[in-house]
């Protein structure tokens, strides 16, 4: 794997700006004037108690909404209206809170699937599944094994997704998404229901991403534990506001968080 | 003891992505074709012209529809509407262009169907499941309305029926009344095998995981980047060409003429059920579904007398023809019982028990 190359943009850079977005849902507001930044090569957690949007702002971060007021800055550049397809394409990956892998394809098949959008061999050779396809094919392959290799995942290359345990459905959900190569890897509730050592593995995997290929990584997560221990910055959200944004343990002494976290005496 | 995985290691990954990654898959394969083209000089006319050029048939339509709804997920019942743009479209080309052989015109007129096809794809973007087979019925009836109410596609022919003009392939009749049953099933088992190798290698490579990321988990599939509206415009395109190509084998090698009833409604169901019991997503399916839902019944008609028979009780060809109709649905709802995935399930059960025989597991 290699990380992706991107001259213009230093460690530290700002990669994906927030500004004053709100989201509404007819009546519904799911969130009022946000703002925070995502810098580059940094992990940057959103946190906050049930319902506090921050699936919601994930959604507008990879297109699936689109705020209904503010903007997002990708790379210095706002973001139009889009489908989810082209924020994608746009080098934003992300893994999904329930489990969202295809079911009845093998974990190699899953993790080739996340490359779709890398290969480009035509239709013509698609047919025959010889010359340029099939050279494509192994190219990629090469780049999935390594993946596979990375999560150590090895042992279930073959086997329908559907079948496997919770914890290894998101390790190869975090490969599907690993395989796009992406700038900045959105993880929406990576260790939800996993226990001890799985929660262990998988932190392992997210520092290794992070530092080795030098991606951006935005995460969504319960356990304070492991956000403490991960994220360089936490922004908190709450009833869709934002209500603290610093290092965790400016986060972690904050007396609006502790009062969202454990309410407040009246 | 033949059928074993163990010793057959992959060094490459060619290899290890090869469709049939089994020795012995590869060797039964090679052996079930050689048996499909020595049937041609071995079995009698009706064996051939009954049995296997419609099954053939079948099979190739089925795959196509399960291009569409078994690895993309979009159910369809515009099937016959798009069996019979093929076949329209090959009667109008060999008719208009009667130099270039009919081969040729074939494997052109599945595209006239693709396009169609893709046409009434578009709704796919927005609805799915069965408000999506609604709408791919409006393509059935509408299309079919075409065939009834435009002269032109028979060329103002007063039955309003297709006609198979005499073509030959190398000077052999291959369609006409002189085609023999035995030319006729060498070109439709030819056709069928080089379409069925492209299906296998669409759906193992990159196309087939995009189709199978849609309809598994739409959602996850387009954060992907998968464009979902070009994949199943795809997915509808391929799927109507290969119907297409079946509809027009369908009248030209196999019934010799038709008329537009052919493609009716029923016919859309009849290959539905076909890919439903064969196993959705599953190429061999295709040709199990096609096997039971038509070869089994000719069966059934032949071996029931041949049972009463030694008893001394004749049985009246209506009473076999009510047994027929009682023993298939029974057989297609045992099945869907036992296996709702399908006969391709069971023949994929059978054979990784057979890997590890006699031991359990």
């Amino acid at each position: 794997m290699r990380a992706p190359d991107n001259p213009l943009l230093a460690k530290g850079d700002v990669l994906l700006a927030v500004d004053n977005v709100s989201l509404g849902f007819g009546g519904v507001k799911a969130l009022t004037d946000v703002s925070f930044d995502i810098r580059k090569s940094e992990i940057r957690a959103i946190i906050g108690p049930n319902g506090a949007g921050k699936t919601s702002m994930l959604n507008c971060i990879n297109g699936f909404y689109y705020p209904t007021e503010g903007r997002i800055t990708f790379k210095g550049v706002k973001r139009p209206k889009m489908r989810p397809y082209v924020a994608a394409r746009g080098g934003i990956a992300r893994t999904f809170q329930n489990v969202a892998l295809f079911k009845s394809m093998s974990t190699l098949d899953n993790i080739m699937a996340g490359r779709s959008i890398k290969m480009h061999s035509n239709f013509f050779w698609q047919l025959f599944r010889h010359g340029p396809a099939m050279k494509e094919e192994v190219e990629h392959r090469r780049f999935v094994e390594e993946i596979i290799d990375f999560l150590e995942i090895q042992h279930i290359r073959k086997t329908p997704v559907g079948r496997l345990p919770y914890g290894l459905q998101k390790r190869v959900e975090l490969g599907r998404a690993l395989a796009m190569e992406p700038e900045l890897l959105l993880l929406d509730e990576p260790m939800a229901g996993m226990n001890l050592e799985e929660k262990e593995d998988m932190s392992r995997f997210i520092l290794e991403v992070n530092q080795q290929y030098g991606t951006t990584i935005a995460l969504i997560e319960h356990d304070m534990g492991v956000v403490m221990d991960l994220s360089d910055r936490v922004v908190v959200l709450e009833y869709g506001r934002k209500i603290a944004d610093g290092t965790p343990a400016a986060v972690k002494g904050d007396q609006r968080v502790i009062d969202a976290y454990l309410g407040v005496a009246h | 003891m033949l059928y074993r995985e163990a010793g057959q290691f992959k060094t490459t990954y060619v290899a290890d992505s090869a469709i049939f990654p089994l020795r012995e898959d590869r060797i039964g394969l090679a052996i079930i074709i050689l048996g499909a083209y020595a049937l041609a000089f071995l079995g009698n006319s009706f064996l051939l012209q009954a049995v296997m050029i419609p099954f053939l048939v079948f099979s190739l339509a089925a795959i196509g529809l399960n291009i569409l709804t078994g690895y993309t997920g979009l159910l369809s019942l515009g099937t016959g509407a798009f069996m019979g743009v093929g076949a329209y479209a090959c009667y109008k080309l060999m008719t208009a262009f009667p130099g270039v052989n009919v081969i040729v015109w074939i494997f052109v007129s599945g595209f006239f169907s693709a396009a169609i096809g893709a046409l009434f794809g578009l709704p796919s973007l927005r609805i799915k499941g069965f408000y999506l087979a609604v709408a791919t019925l409006a393509a059935q009836f509408f299309l079919q309305w075409c065939f009834i109410r435009i002269p032109w596609l028979v060329n103002y022919n007063v039955s309003g029926a297709l006609d198979a003009p005499l073509r030959t392939l190398f000077g052999i009749p291959i369609i006409g009344p002189n085609a023999t049953p035995q030319t006729r099933y060498l070109v439709v088992l030819t056709i069928v095998i080089v379409l069925t190798w492209i299906a296998s290698n669409l759906v193992h490579g990159r196309i087939g995981r995009m189709w199978i990321a849609i309809r598994d988990m739409d959602l996850a599939a387009e954060l992907m980047g998968i464009r979902p509206l070009q994949t199943k415009l795809l997915a509808f395109a391929v799927s109507s060409y290969y119907c297409g190509v079946a509809g027009a084998l369908l009248v030209f090698l196999w019934y010799g003429g038709a008329e537009y009833d052919v493609f009716n409604i029923n016919q859309s169901f009849f290959i539905l059920f076909m890919v439903i019991i064969g196993g959705l997503g599953s190429l061999i399916g295709s040709f199990f579904g096609a096997a039971l839902i038509f070869i089994l019944p000719i069966v059934l008609g032949i071996v029931l007398p041949a049972m009463f028979e030694p008893f001394g009780i004749s049985v009246a060809a209506d009473v076999i023809e009510h047994l027929r109709f009682m023993i298939v649905g029974a057989l297609i709802i045992f099945f869907l019982i036992v296996e709702p995935h399908g006969l391709a399930r069971l023949w994929q059960i059978g054979k990784q028990k057979l890997l590890v025989w006699p031991f359990p597991y």
